[in-house]
């Protein structure tokens, strides 16, 4: 059976636009992979540890409020001293393109802005996670 | 209504073949079906179906009943007798950055270019009630309004105002009732009595709950606080507007128009019950009930969402509650343009559709508007961006001439039996939540919140599959063009500079006077006394907004969100 993949969706920070977070979570879903969505006003410590304790493959974070520059690299520090640092860790939301490109220098796998078609952000992560894996049992074959 | 008209048409058809002598109808009917159509679905942004034509036979409308005149009873065409000519609508930019210095800057600015009153954006941490160096507030400081923390930031928020001169509106919600008690003892700092104050606080704690989420406190002690305010304002601040029922963020959410209008107005039933259910008079404070709507890129839809708030309002304050006094009955509402339907692509283009959102709340009739600047889906507006928002006002007001004439577009079929579909389709709306037993019921199951979250995946689904347009998002793409404009960033230093003021503040104020206030406040939470009239008292011993909210949380525990999705 193919493995499902199993995605974080998270807010954050104080900021309490969820319209974007909520629809790319219900895309994702209906794309077919298992979606925890972590709700409001959460601080990256409580991030990392639904991170962990769900055992996801992908984190994607969601702000609007400008705050984005200081939470999204604290995230990664709480998911890496976890030893979460492999999972796949994708953002969007009002983020100017030098902060995306900023972000993607720091661990993140991708930015994604205002108006990518929810498709598109589902059809990345799968492609992803399918190089991830395939790479993983290469890597397994090989030492067997 | 669509499936009518198939039928509609299959009759047409039948008659012709028939031999019998078509009438003007059929003929049209006929030649519309021959006729070419585009590949577009005719319906409005919201999904609902429009026909091709609107006739006579497509308006229940009883003119002396359904509207009235302007001024009158049931006010479908406006809150007064001579709408525009008498003043233009308040041209009210929402505004807040950084420091209170900073944001004083741009209220100084937007004065000086002919603004005629204040809107104040606060920053996420003032928004939920945490002070600048909280721990949740770590990012937050100043990025998407100004960082209030005390009596002292709003001080100079307002320094060089006249505050009787001013009307001033707050967007707060979950702490509105700290945030206006700090705006009273301001006043009261620069020698103005509260009786002379003007102005607007949100404080829609029920949206918040369904759609923008900036909370403090659980529903009941949430509305208690509430109608302490317009108890207490009733009394000392009689001329400020003691909520404003929002729709705004219920649209920009992802609701319909007619769910915006819906769930807008169940809310503001919620609060006027809430106010007599506490032994207030119902004309006592039902005239301070403002609202605020959104002005979405649908024109049609949105003017005649306008002129059935109004109709359904009347109506309701006066058959069902019982108000005698018309301002009682009268929805006054500011509106902003919508910035959903703004484009992080070919971010000029948001400067048309902005133009089209402001007439079309004009057409409705609003009081007061806020219109929305072509940089707002990349970063908080830069000077000049806001500038051209104010100017595409001041066009409409100025050079349209669509101001002399009011609620010209009353009598159409179309506006008529489209202001008709969304007052019928609130209706329903309005049983299904009393079967749910009431907003507070439905907000906690979630309902409201579904019915929002399932609209925005629908209008994501159409933009995706491209039955709704969005240009330069899925038709006219130009490709990966980057940002042509430049951005307003706040600088992080703000963080620190609040720090710095906070523990100043700490260091110099009375401590006694600050345990004894908070005190004061913990006990007006349990004996149920006026809480708004405790953190007037608070906010002059500069206690801060964490502080007070703090007792308030202790009190009364925080509100968890439902999970919905």
């Amino acid at each position: 059976m193919k493995r499902k993949i199993r995605v974080l969706v998270a807010k954050p920070g104080l900021d309490g636009h969820d319209r974007g977070a909520k629809t790319v979570a219900a895309a994702l879903r209906d794309h077919g992979m298992e979606v925890v969505y972590t709700g409001l006003h959460k601080t990256p410590a409580m991030i990392a540890e639904v991170a962990s304790q769900e055992d996801v493959d992908v984190v994607g974070l969601s702000i609007l409020s400008g705050a984005h520059m200081s939470l999204f690299p604290r995230v990664r520090a709480e998911l890496q001293a976890r030893g979460l640092g492999e999972v796949l860790l994708v953002g969007g939301g009002i983020i100017p393109q030098e902060d995306m490109a900023a972000l993607e220098g720091e661990g993140f796998a991708r930015l994604f802005g205002p108006g990518t078609p929810t498709t598109e952000i589902a059809e990345w992560i799968q492609g992803e996670m399918e190089r991830k894996w395939q790479r993983e049992e290469a890597q397994e074959g090989s030492r067997s | 209504m669509t499936l009518s008209h198939d039928r509609e048409r299959t009759d047409d058809r039948t008659r012709l073949a028939s031999g019998a002598e078509p009438d003007a109808a059929a003929r049209w009917r006929a030649a519309y079906d021959a006729a070419k159509r585009r590949d577009a679905e005719f319906t409005t942004v919201s999904g609902a179906p429009l026909q091709p034509l609107y006739g006579p036979g497509d308006v229940d409308l009883d003119p002396e009943r359904d509207l009235g005149y302007p001024g009158q009873f049931p006010f479908t065409r406006g809150v007064h007798a001579n709408m525009y000519r008498g003043r233009l609508w308040t041209m009210r930019q929402f505004a807040g950055f950084g420091t209170a210095r900073q944001t004083n800057e741009r209220f100084k600015f937007l004065l000086d270019h002919g603004q005629t009153g204040l809107s104040v954006a606060f920053d996420f941490p003032t928004l939920m009630g945490y002070d600048s160096d909280d721990d949740m507030s770590v990012g937050e400081v100043g990025q998407v309004g100004v960082a209030i923390s005390s009596l002292a930031d709003m001080e100079t928020l307002m320094d060089g105002i006249p505050m009787d001169r001013v009307s001033t509106s707050m967007t707060i919600n979950g702490p509105a009732p700290i945030l206006l008690a700090f705006y009273i003892a301001c006043g009261e700092n620069q020698g103005v009595d509260p009786a002379q104050l003007r102005g607007t606080v949100q404080n829609d704690i029920l949206k918040e709950y369904q759609a923008q989420h900036a909370w403090l406190v659980p529903a009941d002690p949430a509305l208690r606080m509430i109608t302490d305010v317009m108890g207490y304002c009733a009394r000392r601040v009689p001329q400020w507007n003691t909520i404003s029922i929002s729709g705004y963020h219920i649209r920009e959410a992802g609701s319909t128009a007619a769910q915006e209008l819906a769930f807008t107005l169940a809310n503001g039933f919620e609060y006027v019950e809430r106010g007599i259910a506490a032994g207030m008079d119902v004309d006592e404070f039902a005239p301070r009930l403002s609202f605020f709507f959104d002005s979405h890129i649908d024109f049609f839809e949105e003017i005649c969402k306008f002129r059935a708030a109004r109709r359904i309002w009347a109506r309701r304050l006066r058959d069902r509650y019982g108000a005698k006094n018309p301002k009682s009955w009268m929805i006054r509402f500011h509106t902003q343009t919508a910035g959903v339907s703004l484009t992080a692509q070919q971010p000029e283009n948001n400067i048309v559709r902005t133009a089209y959102e402001a007439l079309a709340a004009v057409l409705g009739g609003t009081q007061s508007l806020h219109t929305n600047s072509m940089d707002e889906t990349l970063s908080l507006p830069t000077e000049k961006a806001v500038k051209i928002a104010l100017r595409t006002q001041q066009i409409v007001a100025e050079e349209t001439e669509v101001a002399h004439v009011v609620d010209p577009l009353a009598g159409s079929y179309f506006v008529e039996a489209q202001t008709k579909r969304l007052e019928d389709e609130a209706e329903r709306y309005f049983a299904e939540i009393e079967k749910r037993g009431g907003v507070v019921p439905s907000i906690e199951a979630g309902y409201i919140q579904r019915e929002i979250h399932n609209s925005a995946v629908a209008y994501q689904a159409a933009v995706e599959r491209r039955s709704k347009k969005v240009v330069g998002v899925n038709c006219y793409v130009e490709g990966d063009e980057g940002p042509t404009i430049d951005l307003h960033r706040i600088d992080p230093a703000v963080e620190q500079e609040q720090h710095r003021r906070l523990a100043e503040l700490r260091e110099k104020r009375d401590d006694a006077a600050v345990r004894r206030e908070l005190d004061a406040v913990r006990a007006a939470c349990r004996d149920g006394s006026n809480l708004l009239e405790r953190f007037v008292a608070a906010a002059h011993a500069y206690c801060t907004l964490g502080e007070i909210a703090g007792v308030l949380r202790e009190e009364f525990g925080e509100y968890v969100e439902p999970m919905i999705l």
